[in-house]
């Protein structure tokens, strides 16, 4: 508290040096100060390039300029040196919509676009509001009509020969849409003072993660039937829908506490001392922060549960992975399973790119205005 | 240095009722005898301020009045409602006490005027309008309307501390308990805030203050409490407390201090 006014009454502040001018470096400059700049990194520049020079040709050759693009019998090509793109032209449809009859498969291709445009919809700002709760319930049912049919003059078709992209789909969307809220009660359950849901919460995380999900998808569609009432059956893909969903959510529970435990003290205090209950102050303080800051963990596991459904087909529910190796078990194409995987490979690229790069778009939204202190 | 300049000494709006009671309280961090019998009765309109060494418990004591802290024993006896485990008692008497912390704790995610208007949207069920109104009428209070829309970390501190104060008093508290509020603050924020509390004290607002801030202190203060490992050792009304310290420490506390 001392008197320090008055110190410093002599200080004259330096002139301001000019501003540095704004040069850009030129190409060599750039060069020389990032690939050049010393005799290690000016070698593995080398070596890179050189590399670089040999595959990428080869490949670019292999997949464009070489390859065969036109719908064509499996003999031609045989002809061919480069990527046989007639493989992707002949069995596209069954990959993508598996074995659900040919001439309806326009039904599975709208459920798709519907599907898509309903997950595109929800990702804008504008829309997260109730509006949500009308157009998803609507969604599901109408894909739900364009699949399964029986109705509306639709054909009836069982789900066991629904397969490909729809089911992909449908499987991670909904698995990671309905999991989110299990992990967020599995993720407070487990910090909270009730010993019983305590101990629930770390015995489900614990055990679901400790075991492959395989083990998880076998459960749910050979051992639970067998503890069922005679005579009572659960849709074996619905039971595949729920195992992804338990996985998923222990997973993702991980991620929520992790959001939790970083939400500092001082925050849950501020909460306490205005007198909102827990509840209050989990979703409208806590939790908002927890789940911000949790996005690109989020993010990643939902990317691994989309890779992951996949594993279906161990339960004998036919993916776009497995109707593609279906595919290519045709004897006829079989030497051209490559493209088949590039094709299937691009479509998985493609959503889970968009995933990723929605999920850094969404940080910077909910970022915007004010940073964490 | 800031807070000597306004305010005439204690204008006293002191009633006759404790409107906070505490006797025989003791609390242990696990062997830690944090707070050692303590017996404070706080009158209705008083100004106390809290000082002491730091971990001589004074953040715990206050702490203790909204249960951000249990006490293990003695009794607590906030406006007539005393406290103990029961949730309903805990729920009454925070709707009724106002804290400000040392670093704010402001809601990053939340506007300015969010913050203000959360807890009595949803603790008293007041309509968004006139919770708004309420919101705005202690931001210009604070003088620190025009930023209602903003975030707090578009703030500086001293306007985040000021917000954090407004929000509190959104809940209209018949008790307000500041943690040191000007502790985090730059030194030229920290005449601001004090500012805010003096007016608040004028008003007649019974006000428990942690704070090494002498000059707010000897303006404002009532009684001056000095705390010392986890036991009362002295308190007097702020004159006598700092001209005639009585006891060794608190002696040896103001040396180093003032």
């Amino acid at each position: 508290m001392a008197d320090i006014t008055n110190t410093g009454a002599n200080f004259v502040p330096t002139e301001a040096r000019p501003a540095p001018l704004a040069v850009r470096p030129g190409p060599l400059t750039w060069l020389k100060e990032n690939l050049f700049n010393t005799w290690y990194n000016a070698l593995i520049t080398l070596i890179v390039i050189w590399a670089l020079a040999n595959w990428i040709p080869a490949l670019f050759d292999w997949f464009v300029t070489s390859a065969l693009w036109e719908a064509a019998p499996a003999d031609a090509c045989r002809e061919v040196a480069g990527a046989c793109w007639a493989f992707v032209y002949e069995k596209w449809r069954f990959i993508l919509f598996g074995t659900y009859p040919f001439e309806q498969q326009w039904r599975p291709g709208a459920a798709v676009i519907l599907f898509i445009g309903l997950v595109v919809v929800s990702c804008f700002k504008p829309m997260w509001n109730k509006s949500l709760l009308v157009i998803w319930p609507v969604g599901l049912v109408v894909c739900w009509i364009l699949l399964s049919g029986g109705i509306l003059g639709l054909d009836y078709v069982p789900n066991n020969l629904w397969g490909g992209l729809p089911i992909t789909l449908m499987l991670a969307v909904i698995g990671c849409l309905l999991a989110f809220p299990v992990s967020i009660a599995l993720a407070l359950g487990r910090r909270s003072n009730m010993p019983i849901i305590k101990a629930f919460c770390v015995g489900y995380i614990e055990l679901i993660r400790g075991v492959p999900l395989i083990t998880v998808l076998f459960m749910a569609s050979v051992m639970f039937p067998l503890f069922m009432p005679e005579g009572l059956t659960i849709d074996k893909l619905l039971r595949a829908q729920v195992a992804i969903i338990m996985f998923a959510a222990a997973y993702l529970a991980e991620v929520v506490r992790g959001g939790l435990q970083a939400i500092p003290k001082g925050q849950y205090e501020a909460a306490d001392s205005m007198g909102l209950s827990y509840w209050q102050s989990m979703v409208f303080i806590i939790l908002p922060q927890a789940l911000k800051i949790t996005i690109p963990p989020q993010v990643n596991t939902f990317i691994g549960m989309f890779k992951d459904t996949s594993l279906v087909l161990i339960v004998g529910i036919f993916d776009l992975m497995f109707t593609m190796r279906v595919a290519i078990n045709d004897l006829e194409w079989r030497a051209y399973y490559i493209e088949g995987m590039v094709f299937v490979a691009i479509l998985y690229f493609l959503f889970c790119y968009s995933m990723s790069k929605y999920s850094q778009w969404l940080e910077g939204e909910l970022h915007r205005g004010h940073k964490r202190l | 240095m800031a807070s000597t300049a306004p305010a005439s000494t204690a204008t006293s709006a002191m009633g006759t009722q404790d409107i906070i009671a505490m006797s025989g309280v003791n609390k242990w961090y696990g062997d830690f005898h944090v707070l050692k019998d303590i017996n404070l009765n706080v009158k209705s309109g008083e100004r106390i301020v809290v000082c002491g060494p730091s971990g001589s418990g004074k953040s715990t004591l206050i702490r203790c009045i909204n249960r951000l802290e249990e006490h293990q024993e003695g009794d607590i006896n906030v406006d007539g409602i005393e406290l103990t485990d029961n949730i309903k008692n805990i729920d009454a008497v925070r709707a009724e006490v106002g804290m400000v912390f040392q670093h704010f704790n402001l809601f990053p995610h939340l506007s300015v005027l969010d913050n203000c208007t959360l807890a009595p949207i949803w603790v008293k069920k007041k309509p968004k309008s006139e919770a708004e109104a309420i919101g705005m009428k202690y931001l210009e209070r604070v003088r620190i309307g025009d930023q209602a829309q903003k975030y707090p970390g578009q703030l500086s501190g001293g306007q985040q501390q000021r917000v954090a104060i407004a929000r509190a008093l959104c809940m209209t508290p018949k008790i307000m308990l500041f943690d040191e509020p000007t502790s985090a603050l730059d030194p030229e924020m920290v005449k601001e805030v004090l500012d805010t509390m003096v007016d608040l004290a004028k008003e007649g607002m019974t006000m428990l203050c942690v704070t090494h801030e002498m000059g707010f202190a000897k303006a404002v203060a009532d009684r001056v409490i000095f705390m010392d490992q986890g036991e009362i050792v002295e308190q007097n009304e702020p004159n006598a407390f700092f001209d005639n310290p009585q006891n060794e420490r608190t002696q040896n506390f103001l040396n180093q201090i003032l």
